[in-house]
């Protein structure tokens, strides 16, 4: 029992920060149809630029914040330069676009920082807590609460703004959206900058947890990327469910069957649970129209 | 001229210059061994464009078949004692019964759902390949012996150029004529409309899953040159970024142009070695450059260049 709620909490911390990389993919898609493959590149600038903003003497609170900026301008420049002048080409070019905008982020991180692994200190510190004989870290507390502040945030965003409206039917229907008088390029642009500094946000509160370097991004984006199919693609609530789930398969196939083959586990479940419900946990039935 | 530069045989053609030509131009062995690792990430390339470009599927986990073909050339000689070149043909009909087994269930999928399910697939096996350390020799990689046929073993560059050339122009010549035959005309009209080309007849899930088989032997084909060449392996072979690459030449070269995947291999093998003189630059050279052509050569360079050599 103790080593079941051991590996739930280790499992529910690397499921958070799958899940906001998730909610960075679904958010992206769909406004635009785009899977945004440098997701992961905005975790990995997060956490990098507070680790040399902090090495260079600005105080943490502020060098998080500047990075989270920074990382939304990034994420701004890659709509406006790279996705926008391809916009009307298939799905497959605009992947190639986003794989390759991933490895020129890389490759910038590794010129600009550099190739070590780097930490963060928690932002809360003190003794790990102790609940029913498993531990749990303050700072991974911090991470869960996070995701849902993030959660929260983003539902009140999207529910109760007019521009959160504007998005809901950009998502639906673009050409129609655009007829009322939305902006829909702008909305776009909108999601890349959330999903930037959702990512941004991700990669400062995991970094004090697990450590960060210049490519921890294309793990994070492949893991992202399936947790967001296996909740259902343009579902945010599929998303985090996807994402927690990832983490806790990871972790009990890390404990019970072996930490080699963890990954493998918690592929052969998605393949599964994909051949089972092909549209996902959380997706849409679709309409194909001939 | 104009009947010669449409035949369906003219890119083939046209290779097949190149390939004969380019040793003239070649200064040392190194050239020979960077043109023939070209030629063997294009034959990956045109399989994987049979199934991208061809019948419109996705697959981020075509490495792993590379993998499959790479790691039967290293283990079959040295655990199994098989002669290699009885490896080599065992690791493709290896990899035709993988991809028969498992691309029944996954090519169900549609989109990005085969992306995911092709993507986990391919991973499961280069876990496999780097945890599997009895056989394998785990993250480190192991030896491969060399190609010997009928006693006698394949060595040099200038060899191995020949080889791998010849066996490029003929998986372009059978993808080429595959292309134009009732079943080429069958998978394109799958890519435009899966149910329209139910309506008219075709047998969507076989006519998949065949192509999806061929494009794995290929791909497995590819994966034991690469291994005989290089004379080490690792898991890397059928890692995701292998995968990615594999996918990034065939759209850079253009979907569904044979001559475009050996363009988009050829710039994917040799920008690397180009770049490095640019030391830690080179990620972020590469990474432009991917982004610069999609974003103005959108069908991809051959395609893109053919329609403007045509108008003028």
């Amino acid at each position: 029992m103790t080593e079941l709620l051991q590996f739930a909490f280790s499992g529910l911390t690397v499921g958070a920060v799958y899940a906001l990389v998730a909610l960075g993919f679904t958010l992206i898609y769909n406004s635009c149809d785009v899977i945004n493959f440098a997701q992961g590149e905005f975790v990995m600038l997060g956490g990098m630029t507070t680790v040399f903003l902090g090495l260079a003497g600005v105080p943490l609170p502020l060098a998080a914040c500047l990075a989270v900026v920074l990382t939304v301008a990034v994420g701004l420049a890659l709509h406006r330069f790279a996705i926008e002048p391809a916009r009307d080409s298939g799905a497959v070019v605009l992947i190639i676009i986003t794989i390759g905008a991933s490895i020129f982020l890389r490759g910038a991180a590794q010129v600009i920082f550099d190739k070590r692994f780097h930490t963060l200190p928690p932002f809360v510190g003190g003794e790990a807590i102790r609940v029913a004989g498993a531990a749990i870290l303050p700072q991974s507390l911090v991470v869960l609460a996070g995701a849902v502040i993030i959660l929260v945030l983003l539902c009140a965003f999207i529910e109760r703004t007019l521009i959160g409206k504007a998005m809901v039917a950009t998502a639906a229907n673009e050409i129609a959206a655009r007829l009322v008088g939305i902006d829909t390029r702008g909305v776009v642009g909108l999601s890349f900058a959330i999903s930037a500094a959702i990512g941004a946000v991700a990669g400062i509160l995991i970094t004090p947890v697990a450590l960060t370097s210049y490519d921890v991004g294309t793990l994070l984006a492949l893991k992202g990327f399936a947790a967001a199919m296996l909740g259902g693609i343009g579902s945010a609530v599929g998303a985090v469910v996807g994402g927690l789930v990832l983490g806790l398969l990871e972790a009990y196939a890390a404990g019970y069957v072996s930490s080699q083959y963890k990954d493998a586990v918690a592929f052969l479940v998605i393949l599964i649970v994909l051949l089972a419900m092909p549209r996902g946990l959380f997706g849409r039935a679709p309409v194909e129209r001939v | 001229m104009r009947g010669l530069l449409n035949h369906r045989l003219f890119p083939a053609l046209a290779m097949s210059a190149v390939v004969v030509l380019l040793p003239l131009v070649f200064p040392s062995a190194y050239y020979y061994r960077v043109a023939a690792l070209v030629f063997v990430f294009a034959l990956a390339a045109v399989g994987l464009n049979l199934l991208m470009g061809f019948a419109g599927q996705v697959s981020l986990g075509h490495a792993g078949f590379m993998g499959i073909g790479a790691y039967a050339v290293a283990i079959g000689p040295t655990h199994l004692n098989l002669p290699s070149w009885l490896a080599f043909v065992g690791g493709a009909g290896l990899s035709a019964l993988v991809a028969f087994a498992v691309g029944r269930p996954i090519l169900r999928l549609k989109g990005h759902y085969l992306a995911v399910a092709t993507l986990g697939f391919g991973l499961l096996l280069a876990i496999a390949f780097s945890n599997e350390a009895r056989f394998t020799g785990g993250p480190d990689g192991m030896a491969v012996p060399r190609l010997a046929v009928f006693g006698l073993s394949v060595r040099g560059a200038q060899a191995w150029y020949w080889i791998t050339a010849a066996s490029f122009l003929i998986g372009a010549v059978l993808s080429l004529n595959l292309i134009e035959s009732p079943t080429g005309r069958a998978l394109r009209a799958i890519h435009d409309s899966e149910v329209a080309a139910r309506v008219l007849g075709v047998d969507v899930a076989r006519m998949k899953l065949a192509i999806f088989v061929v494009s794995a032997v290929y791909a497995s084909v590819a994966g034991s040159y690469f291994a005989f060449l290089n004379g080490h392996i690792t898991p890397d072979v059928s890692g995701f970024l292998r995968s990615i690459e594999l996918v990034a030449m065939v759209v850079l070269g253009g979907l569904g142009s044979v001559a475009g995947s050996l363009v988009g291999a050829a710039l994917l093998v040799m920008l690397p070695q180009t770049l490095t003189s640019l030391h830690d630059y080179e990620h972020m050279a590469l990474g432009l450059i991917i982004m610069v052509v999609m974003i103005f050569l959108r069908a991809g360079i051959v395609p893109t260049l053919a329609r403007a050599l045509r108008r003028a």
